[in-house]
């Protein structure tokens, strides 16, 4: 049995791999983290729901105009033709409106799901799509827990689309379109550690006014647009039964495992195959 | 020269349809894939949703569901049989090899075309191949990966039957020396893809119905796809032995049952593991309350019904040495199978939703064009290259 110790290098040389890639991974997890991520903070008290976001988003994006408020019943969803809407809610505090887009994750799944790394999470935080590099798979669509990026079905050539964060505008110092133009200050645009401080100065000084939540401070491992309410969250349509750590860390360790197997599947069916390769009982072996 | 010509003209020759034209099979199959293939060029000028009845909210149906995710599972024969016969020597179920792994073979180039189908934009397909954008940390990514590097591997492993088709010896040595690399290679990509399959899913946590979702669906893909490709094994050997039956030696024929009683206990011993893991991950996740629903009751449907009846129906079958039940065990099992994946990947996916989606009609033609164009090449393989009948001489005599 020449082969246990060959096997055993083998095995030896897999945990050593492993070791380090795991090691690798988590240092470039920790150093995404370090990067301040610009994000949006949304304020519920402060939307009068005048839907003007939604037609400078439009305008931004080269979208259809929006249709006018006779025309909306129930709730809308984002679809291929508007990045973000303004959904009405009868709440136990009467009516408040809520500002639906992409969430722009910390750890995006879109982006983790992305085999071609079409879906991208920028530097400086908006989650972008990249049409030269996209197959069109639609594994983003599955893997959000926001259900954010929406699809062509209809269209030979389709695209994806999503709220951007105005990622164009922000190269070029500018704010995102539905932050500029939102009359009532809804809506603050800054690095994700500014607001996070801001939502909590609010929280604090009218803790009558707001529940003591922001949303997407934890949800999802953390996003760039973070929510403040009056009502508790699930009242305004939003999940509140999400997980606390990022998407992607759900397949980190299947993803984790490849290595290994790839080194110690191959020994050992070698080893195997040597093992039983001059057994001659073998042929009649499993008739019984 | 010459030998080129000859070549040649023996090609052509193999190209001509072989036996009767107008059977039953191709009477029904052929006006099917015609349909089919009208519907896939529609779906390519004006899109996805013009077919399919997919929504933003169910981006995967039918086609990824049953074309891709089960299809791929009753392919797993092919890492399963070569595993027996390469890696622990078990010469009884040599004569089966062969057409196990054409049958993989022409199912992962089937159903990996079917995901072309599905893409929006496939002719960016290539980018996470030639390395335009890795996109490393995708489960997808390694999914693609594993479907090529496999169609390789198992190309590989059933080149020595092409050879032997055209005469070709020098070459035929080439390759089956290759043959053992090519297996070890397979399996181990097969571990990975069968589990990939599940892991797929991973993310989709808050979406698919929780007796089905668990990090642990990987692990229950790549133990079902044990059983799956078996099943399939014995489904395809009981339908060929009498289609082909004039192609398969009498040696072959006899050996016949005594591989499905062993395939039979192989059968039984995995789903008994595989039903004991998802009582397993079921008692873990403490869903008592959800089995006094009706997708709890759909649950035990398919665990009690299609895990537990064929698992003991194999066992006993085994024992008392009934082929025939052997026969309804594994399709029974099958059945299981496509309900599971189609649990996990469409049915359990979304049913909370008001709207739910059920496949349109035109989905439904083009997977069976697939399904058919797949078997239409498999007869034809069959009728040309030693898969089912025995090499030439010369052929074993090389060994």
């Amino acid at each position: 049995m020449g082969i246990d110790r060959r096997g055993f290098l083998k095995v030896l040389c897999a945990t050593g791999a492993t070791l380090a890639i795991g090691r690798d991974a988590k240092a470039a997890t920790k150093s995404t983290n370090d990067v301040e991520f610009r994000g949006v903070l949304y304020d519920a008290t402060r939307c009068k729901g005048c839907r003007g976001c939604e037609y400078d988003c439009a305008e931004a994006n080269g979208l259809p105009e929006p249709p006018p408020a006779r025309e909306i019943t129930g709730l809308r969803k984002t679809d291929e033709t508007r990045n973000t809407v303004v959904n009405e809610y009868s709440t136990s505090k009467g009516t408040v409106f809520l500002k639906t887009q992409c969430m722009h994750c910390n750890e995006p799944a879109c982006a983790a799901a992305c085999l071609t790394r079409a879906m991208h999470k920028t530097r400086m935080g908006p989650v972008t799509w990249d049409g030269d590099k996209c197959m069109g798979c639609r594994y983003c669509m599955v893997s959000c827990p926001f259900d954010i990026p929406k699809f062509e079905y209809h269209s030979a050539n389709p695209k994806i689309h999503k709220c951007t964060m105005c990622y164009e505008r922000l190269k070029t110092g500018e704010i995102p379109a539905c932050v500029y133009n939102c009359p009532n200050e809804a809506l603050q645009y800054g690095t994700r550690r500014e607001l996070l401080s801001e939502a909590r100065k609010r929280i604090s000084e009218k803790p009558d006014l707001y529940v003591d939540h922001i949303y997407g401070e934890h949800e999802a491992g953390g996003t760039g647009w973070l929510y403040l309410s009056p009502v508790p969250f699930n009242e305004l349509g939003l999940s509140t039964t999400l997980q606390k750590d990022s998407y992607p860390s759900l397949t980190k360790g299947f993803l984790y495992s490849v290595p290994s197997v790839f080194v110690l599947v191959p020994a050992l069916l070698l080893g195997i195959q040597q093992a039983t390769k001059s057994n001659p009982s073998n042929a009649e072996k499993e008739d019984e | 020269m010459n030998n080129e010509l000859a070549i040649g003209r023996f090609l052509l020759s193999e190209l001509k349809p072989k036996g009767k034209i107008l059977t039953p099979f191709n009477v029904i199959t052929f006006p099917i894939m015609i349909l089919g293939l009208a519907l896939i060029a529609i779906r390519f000028y004006k899109g996805i949703g013009s077919v399919t009845n997919l929504s933003q909210e169910i981006p995967w149906g039918l086609w990824i569901g049953f074309d891709v995710v089960t299809g791929v599972a009753f392919a797993g024969g092919a890492y399963v049989i070569t595993f027996m016969v390469y890696i622990l020597n078990m010469k009884k179920y040599h004569s089966i090899v062969r057409v196990t792994v054409l049958n993989g073979f022409l199912a992962y180039v089937f159903y990996a075309g079917a995901l072309l189908l599905d893409l929006g934009r496939p002719w960016n397909v290539i980018n996470p191949i030639i390395g335009n954008s890795f996109g490393f940390n995708s489960v997808l990514f390694l999914v693609a990966w594993h479907f090529l590097l496999y169609m390789i591997a198992q190309l590989i492993e059933f080149s020595p039957a092409i050879a032997e088709w055209l005469g070709a010896r020098r070459i035929r040595k080439i390759l089956s020396g290759m043959t053992l690399a090519a297996v070890i290679f397979g399996i181990t990509l097969s571990t990975l893809h069968q589990s990939g399959l599940g892991a797929l899913y991973l993310m989709a946590k808050d979406k698919i119905h929780p007796l089905w979702y668990s990090q642990f669906i990987p692990v229950m893909f790549l133990v079902s796809s044990i059983f799956a490709g078996l099943s399939m094994v014995i489904f395809e050997g009981s339908i060929s032995h009498r289609v082909f039956f004039s192609k398969i030696s009498e040696k072959n024929h006899l050996a016949q049952r005594g591989i499905l009683l062993g395939l039979s206990k192989i059968c039984a011993g995995t789903m008994f593991a595989y039903f004991f893991l998802q009582l397993l991950v079921f008692l873990h996740g403490k869903h008592w309350a959800l089995l006094n629903t009706p997708m709890g009751y759909w649950y035990l449907l398919e665990m009690v019904g299609f895990v537990l009846v064929p698992m003991f129906l194999f066992y006993r079958s085994y024992r008392r040495g009934q082929i025939g039940m052997i026969r309804v065990a594994a399709i029974l099992t099958m059945l299981g199978v496509i309900l599971n994946r189609l649990n996990v990947t469409v049915i359990g996916f979304r049913w909370d939703m008001a709207v739910r989606y059920v496949p349109s009609w035109m989905e439904v033609v083009v997977t069976l064009t697939v399904l058919f164009a797949e078997i239409w090449i498999f007869r034809w393989v069959i009728n040309r290259m030693p898969v089912l009948s025995d090499p030439p001489a010369w052929a074993t005599d090389q060994k």
